[in-house]
């Protein structure tokens, strides 16, 4: 459906994307993850045709979206990053007017009504765009997008400034979407696209440095597990019976985080499962076991682990600079969920 | 063209702009055709005219100053140019829509020219001429200010320098009577000069090359602002 091969944009010396290549097929939702200011935005304002690409070709469902620029346009609805909202129109007549833009076919009435329910944004169809919240205006953007039943949706952040109940909303409704269109949506939140996607492209200062299914990508990041541990006992001497387990290949100490225990994060092999080990080690030294849980990856730690990757060193992501990008990762997870 | 062409049209009247313009061109119209026609007991249109026109030229930026700044600062303009229609139609949607508001308001003098004619016998072909003269100056001076309001995202800069463009070429036909210069260059000023054209039309005389003058630079003038779409596209 859609093929983009070795685009390169170049801002005057910026390279903002970097010879990109990847397809997409029919009825796929591709996650676009990577940090603010990747290339994610322009990659695709380029696959929209709102940018040109410095070099590379960009084609969508075979038509060109340099040489038959109409003709890919009207197989794509595209959702921006700010969504494209004319503030003093009410919603239905801004949606009249992209209709009426696109040239659409179908029955005005029922297709629109359809969209509106869809995206849940039929009490507000009377009001002005200004006043609505960002939640709403961020669905309107979505309707948008979806007016004309496009065969592919490209939607920019979608997730950004909602609540986290709207968040779920729009996973769902993302999710059902893809049943009948090809969907590309981009974000910088992990979780979201391990939640949504069938296969992700990780995009970093505008080179591809991944594109993998979510479970293959884990797994090949992971390369064993991280368990986060809270136990209430003396920090030097759980630290040095953590480390004397079978199976545990590292320990670090992450400091106390409730009063009367430590935080430890125990990286172990992939094979072994520590945790039974672990807490009759604990209950035979009578230190309670406050807290245990699976510590995912997230952004930062696929970056410096892909990143090394390329780079062939395996440790770069476990100095005290990973530790601090992981603390500070695992902060803004937290709020976006 | 024609989703274009409704939206903007409504634009102008969702927000002040389309009545704001409308307003001051009728108080304009309506002071000078108090000066020139009932107070001088006279019913003799041009001096109206010639007034109105260069005045009007002035207002024209209130018009276009929003056309593409707007689009730009909220970023709206991604929904058009991600739209299956091309550049031409998006622009010619907004040119015609800015033309038509310009139309309503100019067509007050139609019915100044009807009451006076009620009263007096007028000269037809001079009314005739001066808003058909308008009509094309108009249009230059739309096209211009919409080249200009793609160019920035600001509508006062878009505003401004609309307004200075507009007196430069007032002032052309005065820099053509300077002394010294060599008779060719002030013929091609005066060829230039967006007011000096008008003069065969204040006096009722239809010029094919006053004509072509004009839509020329609505041509020109639309066409660049084409091209400064697709280079945005491409730079």
């Amino acid at each position: 459906m859609i093929e983009v091969n070795h685009l390169v944009k170049r801002y005057g010396s910026k390279t903002a994307v970097d010879d990109i290549s990847f397809r997409v097929e029919d009825g796929e939702i591709l996650g676009f993850l990577g940090p603010n200011g990747a290339g994610k935005t322009t990659t695709m304002n380029i696959l929209s045709g709102y940018l040109s690409m410095t070099s590379g070709t960009v084609s969508i469902g075979g038509c060109d979206i340099l040489t038959e620029p109409n003709r890919a346009k009207a197989r794509i609805g595209y959702l921006p990053e700010h969504p494209p909202l004319y503030p003093d129109m009410t919603v239905r007549d801004y949606l009249y007017f992209i209709y009426d833009l696109k040239k659409v076919s179908l029955r005005r009435g029922p297709h629109l009504q359809e969209i509106c329910d869809l995206v849940r944004i039929s009490d507000v169809a009377g009001r002005i765009i200004k006043h609505l919240s960002k939640g709403y205006q961020q669905r309107v953007g979505l309707a948008q997008a979806l007016i004309g039943n496009p065969e592919v949706l490209i939607l920019d952040e979608p997730t950004v400034g909602l609540d986290p109940k709207q968040i779920i909303e729009i996973r769902n409704l993302i999710k059902s979407l893809g049943k009948q269109h090809t969907v590309i949506f981009s974000t910088h939140i992990l979780s979201e696209v391990q939640a949504v996607c069938d296969r992700i492209l990780v995009i970093n200062e505008g080179r591809l440095v991944a594109d993998d299914t979510p479970d293959d990508l884990s797994a090949k990041l992971m390369g064993g597990s991280r368990l986060a541990v809270r136990v209430a006992g003396p920090s030097d001497q759980v630290l040095r019976r953590l480390r004397e387990l079978d199976g545990v290949k590292k320990v670090e100490l992450q400091g106390i985080k409730e009063r009367g225990t430590v935080d430890f994060l125990v990286e172990t092999d992939e094979k072994l499962d520590v945790r039974r080990a672990m807490f009759d080690m604990l209950a035979e030294n009578q230190w309670p076991l406050m807290g245990l849980r699976n510590s995912e990856l997230n952004l930062e730690d696929i970056f410096l682990r892909l990143t090394a990757k390329e780079g062939e060193q395996p440790d770069a992501g476990k100095g005290p600079a990973g530790k601090g990008a992981r603390q500070k990762g695992g902060k803004r997870k937290g709020a976006a969920q | 063209m024609g989703a274009v062409y409704r939206k903007e049209l409504k634009s102008y009247f969702h927000s002040a702009t389309g009545y704001t313009f409308i307003a001051v061109v009728l108080f304009l119209s309506g002071v000078f055709f108090f000066m020139t026609n009932i107070t001088a007991y006279s019913a003799e249109m041009s001096s109206f005219f010639s007034m109105f026109q260069q005045i009007v030229v002035f207002i024209i930026p209130l018009l276009t100053m929003k056309i593409w700044a707007d689009e730009k600062r909220n970023k709206t303009d991604q929904a058009l140019l991600t739209a299956p229609v091309g550049l031409l139609s998006i622009t010619l949607g907004k040119f015609f829509a800015a033309m038509t508001v310009y139309l309503v308001a100019i067509s007050i003098t139609v019915v100044y020219a009807l009451t006076l004619a009620s009263f007096a016998s007028v000269d037809t072909l001079v009314i005739i001429g001066n808003v058909f003269g308008m009509i094309l100056v108009g249009a230059a001076m739309i096209a211009i200010g919409m080249f200009i309001s793609n160019l920035t995202e600001s509508q006062i800069i878009a505003a401004v320098v609309t307004f200075g463009v507009a007196l430069m070429l007032l002032l052309l036909q005065s820099f053509s009577t300077l002394s010294g210069l060599p008779e060719i260059v002030s013929q091609i000023i005066l060829a230039a000069s967006l007011f000096s054209r008008y003069q065969d039309f204040s006096v009722g005389i239809f010029s094919y090359a006053d004509v072509i003058y004009y839509l020329s630079v609505a041509t020109v003038f639309i066409f660049l602002t084409v091209r400064a779409l697709e280079k945005r596209r491409w730079a």
